[in-house]
């Protein structure tokens, strides 16, 4: 494969989609330079790179611009397939449309839920949204089962796709317990995503790339800040 | 090799644009399933229990395996059955970025142009469904763009069908019982030229030709549905 070329990530430290680009990257071995976007007020780099979403992560790849965070996983798998020993999606057909399948569910169901619950304006929409991202997270465990089969990670021995999306969303659910004293995976609830988690943790790209929960909490205060005086609600 | 009739089966609903994509799919790579037409007002035992997560159509069954989430469908077939009986070449592109790219505008399509567009149908009032069909028609100027900006061959994916062109090949049928209904046009001529002659070339396909449905009972479907949502409300 020719050299890395010119590689560039338009991020947020703290984002989920950012983390997981960032961390398959990282698993690749691949270096990039790394510019940290402000996603409440935005700036120019990220409006001509992404103009349909204007959002992050953008990886921009000798010049050329890729969105979309799955999009961009599955890009990096292929650009430097097997680099460092390391093959983000399954090789077969088939568990590579499982986990496209929960990869969908958990950006369009998880995330929505649990953003929802910083962006609750009344206690009522907030136990809701705690209620919803607990059904989904109930989902997981048995998606987690089936598709690691009793092997560590969703991927089997060692992350895959799947872990990627999932476990990107795990420093915001420590950030919702510091905020807000909710717990979402716990070992008497959802013991195998517990357990998982820890793993995920411990792996040496999740150390590597994935912020202090701290910072996510610092994040969310400035953005229910800013959701407080716009006059306009943010839509999805 | 996999590909023998009683080792495929769709799980599907005629009128569904979603299924139509992957009927489309099979046919371009010339193979033969068992077609299960579901109720959904009364869904089956295979349907549920091979999709309990959504509960919806299409879902694919490859050796007793299911599939579900029509776009993913479509990319699963497509990986299983790389040679297509007639030697055409995939649906998705081999390299990299046009991958990506290609992903890109498919999600974009169920995002953007799909979610507004099937809300018209179920619209309360006509000015909900004016307001719903606007959107939807401004979402459809990035993708005459796509196409302006498309290889020689006048599809999404050049010269041949890719795969953005059976995603949206999905809704064809549909986009012409909107125009005989409301005169509506989702690819307006004067507006995008290229959607508009995209669609014609599209509906000229033999795999077109073999899958879409019949115009009129789109027509007559759609009507009720219309009718259906617009029945509760006090203004027309």
């Amino acid at each position: 494969m020719a050299g890395e070329g010119d590689l560039k990530l338009l991020g947020l430290l703290v984002s989920p989609f950012v983390v997981r680009v960032r961390m398959a990257l990282h698993m690749k071995g691949v270096s990039y330079e790394y510019i940290e976007q402000d996603v409440i007020d935005k700036g120019e780099l990220l409006l001509k790179y992404n103009p349909v979403y204007k959002k992050v992560p953008v990886l921009i790849h000798n010049g050329v611009p890729l969105c979309e965070s799955q999009i961009i996983v599955q890009y990096i798998d292929e650009v430097w397939p097997g680099t460092n020993g390391s093959s983000i999606l399954p090789a077969d057909p088939y568990d590579r449309a499982t986990a496209r399948f929960w990869a969908a569910y958990v950006d369009d169901k998880l995330f929505p839920a649990w953003l929802g619950i910083l962006k609750a304006k009344t206690q009522e929409e907030r136990a809701e949204k705690v209620k919803e991202t607990l059904a989904v997270v109930e989902l997981l465990e048995a998606a987690l089962a089936q598709c690691s089969n009793g092997k560590p990670f969703f991927a089997g021995d060692s992350i895959g796709f799947l872990d990627l999306v999932v476990g990107c969303n795990l420093l915001w659910f420590e950030a919702l317990r510091r905020l807000f004293g909710v717990t979402f995976v716990a070992a008497g609830k959802t013991p195998l995503l517990a357990a998982w988690a820890e793993r995920f943790g411990g792996t040496e790209a999740a150390r590597e790339v994935v912020p202090d929960a701290d910072k996510a909490v610092e994040f969310a205060k400035k953005l229910m800040a800013s959701l407080c005086s716009a006059p306009v609600a943010n839509a999805s | 090799m996999a590909g023998a009739g009683h080792e495929l089966k769709l799980v599907g609903m005629w009128a569904s644009p979603f299924v139509t994509r992957v009927k489309l799919a099979l046919h371009l790579k010339g193979l033969s399933y068992d077609y299960v037409e579901e109720d959904l007002s009364s869904k089956s035992e295979l349907l549920l229990s091979s999709n309990p997560v959504h509960k919806t159509v299409p879902v694919f069954i490859h050796g007793g395996r299911p599939v579900c989430e029509s776009h993913i469908i479509v990319q699963y077939i497509d990986e299983a059955f790389v040679a297509a009986a007639d030697g055409s070449p995939p649906l998705l592109p081999a390299d990299p970025y046009e991958r990506a790219t290609a992903l890109f505008w498919a999600a974009y399509i169920d995002d953007k142009v799909l979610k507004p567009w099937r809300r018209v149908f179920s619209a309360r009032t006509g000015e909900e469904r004016a307001e719903w069909m606007e959107q939807a028609v401004a979402a459809v100027d990035a993708l005459e763009g796509v196409l302006a900006g498309s290889k020689e061959g006048g599809f999404f994916g050049g010269d041949s069908v890719g795969y953005v062109d059976v995603l949206l090949g999905g809704i064809v049928r549909w986009v012409h019982a909107t125009a005989a209904i409301s005169g509506d046009e989702l690819f307006d001529a004067a507006r995008t030229p290229l959607l508009a002659a995209w669609m014609e070339r599209f509906g000229e396909l033999d795999a077109a030709k073999a899958v879409f449905q019949d115009v009129d009972k789109v027509v007559d479907y759609a009507k009720m549905i219309m009718a259906l949502f617009a029945a509760g409300s006090a203004a027309t």
